[in-house]
């Protein structure tokens, strides 16, 4: 016998951005504005109450749902932020990541043959996850000429009134685009109308920049069809400290923790110390760091104006989303690498209607971004 | 007034780049930066830009040897804590001269090239002036952050070039 992957497993192409990964670290003098995390660490205390507890031996696993003090923080926050209630004891599931959220929501209210609309372009682990979950997917196009909003019309065209479930992301990576609330209640009477459930990715809920963030669950009918994803990776810098939540009605997390109980047991313990710290006391960081995405949002989308790169407005997370100027983009953001030193990633990784535009992080300190701005530039000025 | 405070806050951060990118990054023109500039340097809101300075990274023989002076004063009928900050703050030695609550006064940072340089300075300068009752200095031996800014290494970057 042999090792053979699964089908479900074979299905799944390798990541998008494998190649180009590949390319870029063998290069160390690169700028890389090709990377989906926060630049900043951790706020110091958080880190600090995760080395408390190191010290104090709290190494033990927590509650499956994560821990009661956690979780009582978590509904606070989420009230406070966006109107959201959830119950500390029924409706919230802390996760490893939103990645485990998500991936616990396909696995454990999709049947096998269940259709899953999936808005696009978006983050890459949607459209696998779908897979393994046994379900098939239907690709929903956001359209540059719609600042990648997620709209009734592109909905209809696509067949997703025959799904049986829509995940979206706004702020979304990695146009960077957002959605206000008049513009998210076309998309919730969609999903009633069509008894669609669906599966919110909030977490750059954070990082919208020209509206207050509003949660889907927050419309009228959409609480009890919706499961939200957030966490701390993005707001708090703690990508790798793994740690999210899901928040849904009790059906759904139950069915959600069933699946975790087992293969999970619980998110890690040192970094729910550093989240229950992060959402206490560090909203002065959170907001620092916002200003300063902020800023640097709009000196790429000055800069791009001025070279003549056409990009949209984005205004949430640190992504901005520009044409590509060649046909093929691959070969542009190679070149771009080689003659340049800066790493951007096509947009094609991230599913369809990514194609011919180019994801550019801000999350790097300003002097860097200044300098990749110039070299973007001269660049194009080459061609 | 909101602008005032974007470029104030890019200020802040970096106070060495051009009102072009000052412009970029608060949503303003750059006629419009420089107007606003010119108004916080004329009305005193601005009052001066300097380099933070590691001087452990400078070369041997050049850092300055600087000083915190506790200060300790009596105030009488015709002289209140500005007069005396006024005389004090006028000698160029003085980096720096705050009124602080609790055990002092004032707490003033003195800079000089050497220990005896500033040592003279306190007792010969500070100390004689009628309404400083005690002077308590405290040499700098090493600075670890300075105006926000934190010294040594600095982070290095070890995200992956590139993710998801
Ligand atoms: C849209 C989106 N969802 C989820 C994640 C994963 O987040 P976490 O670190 O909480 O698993 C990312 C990370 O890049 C993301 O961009």
């Amino acid at each position: 016998m042999t090792f053979e992957p699964a089908d479900r497993v074979d299905q799944v192409p390798p990541s998008g951005i494998r190649r180009f990964f590949e390319l870029a670290e063998e290069m160390d003098d690169i700028i890389s504005l090709g990377v989906g995390e926060p630049d900043f660490s951790t706020p110091w205390s958080a880190r600090e109450a995760a080395i408390a507890s190191l010290e104090q031996g709290k190494t033990s696993y927590t509650a499956n749902r994560g821990k009661r003090e956690l979780r009582e923080r978590i509904a606070d926050d989420v009230a406070e932020r966006y109107g959201l209630d959830y119950d500390p004891d029924e409706e919230i599931l802390v996760t490893t990541g939103a990645s485990e959220g998500v991936d616990l929501a396909f696995r454990a209210l999709l049947n096998p043959g269940d259709q899953v609309a999936v808005s696009q372009p978006c983050y890459v682990s949607y459209k696998p996850g779908v897979t393994f979950a046994g379900a098939d997917v239907i690709d929903v196009p956001t359209r540059v000429a719609d600042d990648f909003k997620l709209t009734r019309e592109v909905l209809e065209d696509s067949g997703a009134a025959e799904a049986d479930a829509l995940i979206f992301c706004y702020p979304n990576n990695p146009t960077g685009a957002t959605m206000t609330e008049a513009e998210l209640r076309p998309v919730a009477e969609f999903a009633r109308e069509h008894d669609l459930l669906v599966f919110a990715d909030e977490i750059y809920s954070e990082l919208s920049y020209e509206h207050d963030h509003t949660s889907i669950a927050t419309l009228p009918g959409m609480r009890e069809r919706t499961v939200v994803f957030n966490g701390f990776s993005k707001a708090y810098a703690m990508t790798g400290l793994r740690l999210g939540y899901a928040l849904a009605p009790p059906e759904a997390i139950t069915a959600m923790n069933r699946i975790h109980q087992y293969t999970m047991l619980s998110a890690p313990t040192t970094p729910q110390y550093a989240a229950i710290e992060a959402l206490d006391n560090c909203e002065s960081e959170l907001r620092e760091m916002r200003e300063q995405y902020d800023r640097r949002r709009q000196l790429v989308l000055s800069r791009f104006d001025e070279m003549g790169l056409d990009c949209f407005t984005a205004k949430g997370a640190f992504y901005a989303f520009p044409e590509c100027p060649w046909d093929d983009v691959d070969a542009f953001a190679e070149a771009l690498l080689e003659a340049k030193r800066v790493a951007v990633v096509p947009g094609s990784a991230f599913g369809v209607g990514g194609d011919g535009h180019l994801r550019v992080s801000y999350a790097t300190g300003m002097s860097d971004l200044k300098t990749a701005m110039d070299r973007i530039e001269s660049f194009l000025a080459d061609q | 007034m909101s602008n005032r405070k974007d470029v104030l806050a890019v200020l802040r951060e970096n106070a060495r780049q051009s009102n072009a990118d000052i412009a970029r990054q608060t949503g303003l023109t750059e006629p419009e930066v420089e107007r606003i500039v010119d108004e916080l340097e004329s009305e005193g809101v601005v009052k001066g830009y300097t380099a933070i300075v590691d001087w452990e990274a400078v070369e041997e023989g050049d850092e300055p040897v600087r000083a915190t002076v506790e200060l300790n004063v009596t105030l009488d009928r015709e002289t209140n804590y500005i007069d005396i900050a006024d005389r004090i703050a006028k000698f160029p030695q003085v980096k720096s001269l705050r009124l602080i609550s609790g055990d002092y006064d004032f707490d003033m940072e003195v800079e000089g090239d050497s220990m005896s340089e500033v040592s003279h300075f306190v007792s010969d300068k500070i100390a004689p002036i009628p309404e400083i009752t005690q002077t308590v200095t405290h040499y700098i031996m090493e600075s670890y952050k300075e105006q926000g800014i934190e010294f040594g290494d600095g982070n290095d970057d070890d995200r992956l070039s590139i993710s998801p």
